[in-house]
């Protein structure tokens, strides 16, 4: 079942990425702890969701070393990710939650009622039994961060989870990073919304071209960058 | 079944031996896409889940084996359940038994193939999601299988058809001994060899007839679950 060790904090020394030529990432050095959001930043192809992968652990790091609370195993216990385009199991809104809850480890005679309880979170406790790829985007989203939350996670990765969505199911989405923030799960949240970022974000790391450009807390980032691709990329300027 | 008898005839007055003939030939063929099933899916998926060197040509040769001539498969059946042959002990050779190992061996390929590409496509899709979830290898093969069955059932179909409308296989195993190995496909060939044309004609309409419902049945119900279940 759930692994008493913690996966915070998150540790990245000196982790590179590449593919064949081009790197991706390069030279990243970063710690996550405990605390408020924290949101990356940074123009499409800046290496974001690259970024976020080997977080989760999904793809190891072409040099360098990323560690969870001291540890090098990369199997996710005590964490979850939302892609920016999840992927809906062929199953009811709820079965994909159970099925998220059965791969945590949860005994199947606690399942149902949290079933009920994550699909209440994420307001969907109405859609529980329609088929989950039938569902909106912003339904989709949100059933993806149920089964997300499902896992109980530590740290909880999104990438741009409200790219897709209009005003009012960002919203809705919102809502559910902020509780769950509130609850201290350490959120990671891919971004280049900066509404986004002055709403949720405790400190933002700004990424460009696979590098690590700034790291500060989201009020002075936001008022003070103190790099000029920074302030170019949130004045709207074009930032290659 | 009378000799002169049109098919029609035998309908309409229930003719016992007409309708041990369909039972049968669904007994075997159902029987034999079961064992299939049982033995060609979690193969195939296997197949689309693991890398190996040498795993290109093995996709090639089971692609390749949906295409087995029916009376090649009956004669190495055939071979290994005759007196003389490893398996000869078991007195198999032209019962339903051998039939139904025939028509496993038949369909198993085209089983194992269809579920390899579908388990492929669909495991592209889910690999990230199943990864974030830390899925171990053997639940991984169920969830794709579960999550691939509505594709998956046409490959049942494809494998049912093929069963039902194969003569070789049957007829080299079974020995269209009439009561007891007699199918729809082997009667068929049986009643054209004697020019009893109109019978033949009328018993391939009724196989015809059962398939397409059969087909019906199954797609009906894959609407039904689809919008059910998605
Ligand atoms: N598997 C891969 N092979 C080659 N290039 C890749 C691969 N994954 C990402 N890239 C490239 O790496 C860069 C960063 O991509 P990504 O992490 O998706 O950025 P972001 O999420 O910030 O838009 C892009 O130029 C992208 O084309
Ligand atoms: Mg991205």
């Amino acid at each position: 079942m759930r692994a008493p060790s913690s996966d915070l904090p998150l540790v990245l020394e000196n982790v590179s990425l590449r593919a064949g030529a081009t790197a991706i990432l390069d030279g990243l050095n970063l710690t996550i702890t405990q605390g408020a959001p924290t949101l990356l930043i940074g123009p499409n192809g800046a290496g974001k969701t690259s970024l976020l992968r080997l977080c989760m652990g999904l793809t190891a790091p072409s040099s360098g070393r990323i560690t969870w609370g001291g540890r090098l195993d990369r199997a996710p216990t005590r964490r979850a990710i939302v892609f920016q385009r999840p992927v809906m199991l062929r199953r009811s809104a709820s079965a994909n939650v159970a099925y998220a809850l059965a791969q945590a480890g949860v005994p199947r005679k606690d399942r149902a009622s949290r079933i009920a309880d994550l699909l209440q979170r994420v307001g969907l406790a109405e859609l529980a039994h329609r088929a989950a790829r039938r569902l909106s985007g912003g339904e989709q989203q949100r059933l993806a961060l149920a089964r997300a939350l499902a896992r109980e996670p530590e740290i909880l990765l999104l990438d741009e989870p409200t790219a897709n969505l209009d005003p009012a199911a960002t919203r809705g989405v919102e809502e559910i990073i902020q509780m769950a923030a509130l609850s201290g799960i350490k959120v990671v949240m891919a971004s280049h919304d900066l509404g986004q970022v002055r709403r949720l974000a405790g400190d933002v790391i700004f990424l460009l071209r696979g590098r690590q450009h700034e790291r500060a807390p989201a009020r002075d980032f936001l008022d003070h960058p103190s790099s000029a691709e920074a302030a170019s990329f949130l004045r709207g300027d074009l930032v290659i | 079944m009378p000799d002169h008898a049109s098919a029609w005839d035998l309908i309409l007055s229930g003719d016992a031996a007409l309708f041990a003939i369909v039972r049968l030939s669904l007994a075997v063929s159902l029987s034999a896409v079961a064992l299939a099933a049982l033995i060609g899916m979690p193969l195939g998926a296997l197949l689309a889940l693991t890398r190996f060197p040498g795993r290109p040509i093995l996709v090639v040769l089971l692609n390749a084996a949906m295409g087995l001539p029916p009376v090649v498969v009956g004669l190495a059946v055939y071979l290994l359940l005759s007196r003389s042959g490893p398996l000869g002990a078991m007195g198999l050779l032209f019962t339903p038994s051998a039939m139904v190992i025939a028509q496993t061996i038949l369909i198993a390929p085209i089983l194992a193939a269809l579920t390899r590409q579908t388990v492929e496509d669909l495991w592209i899709e889910y690999r990230d999601e199943l990864g974030a979830m830390n899925v171990g290898p053997f639940s991984r093969v169920t969830t794709l299988l579960w999550d691939a069955r509505f594709s998956l059932l046409t490959a049942l179909l494809a494998g049912f058809g093929r069963a039902a409308a194969e003569v070789g296989a049957v007829m080299i195993v079974g020995g269209n001994i009439d009561g007891f190995t007699r199918t729809m496909t082997t009667a068929i060939a049986l009643e054209t060899s004697k020019g009893n044309l109109p019978l033949a004609m009328g018993l391939g309409l009724i196989l015809v007839v059962i398939v397409i419902a059969i087909n019906a049945a199954v797609w009906g119900t894959r609407l039904w679950s689809e919008r059910h279940v998605g």
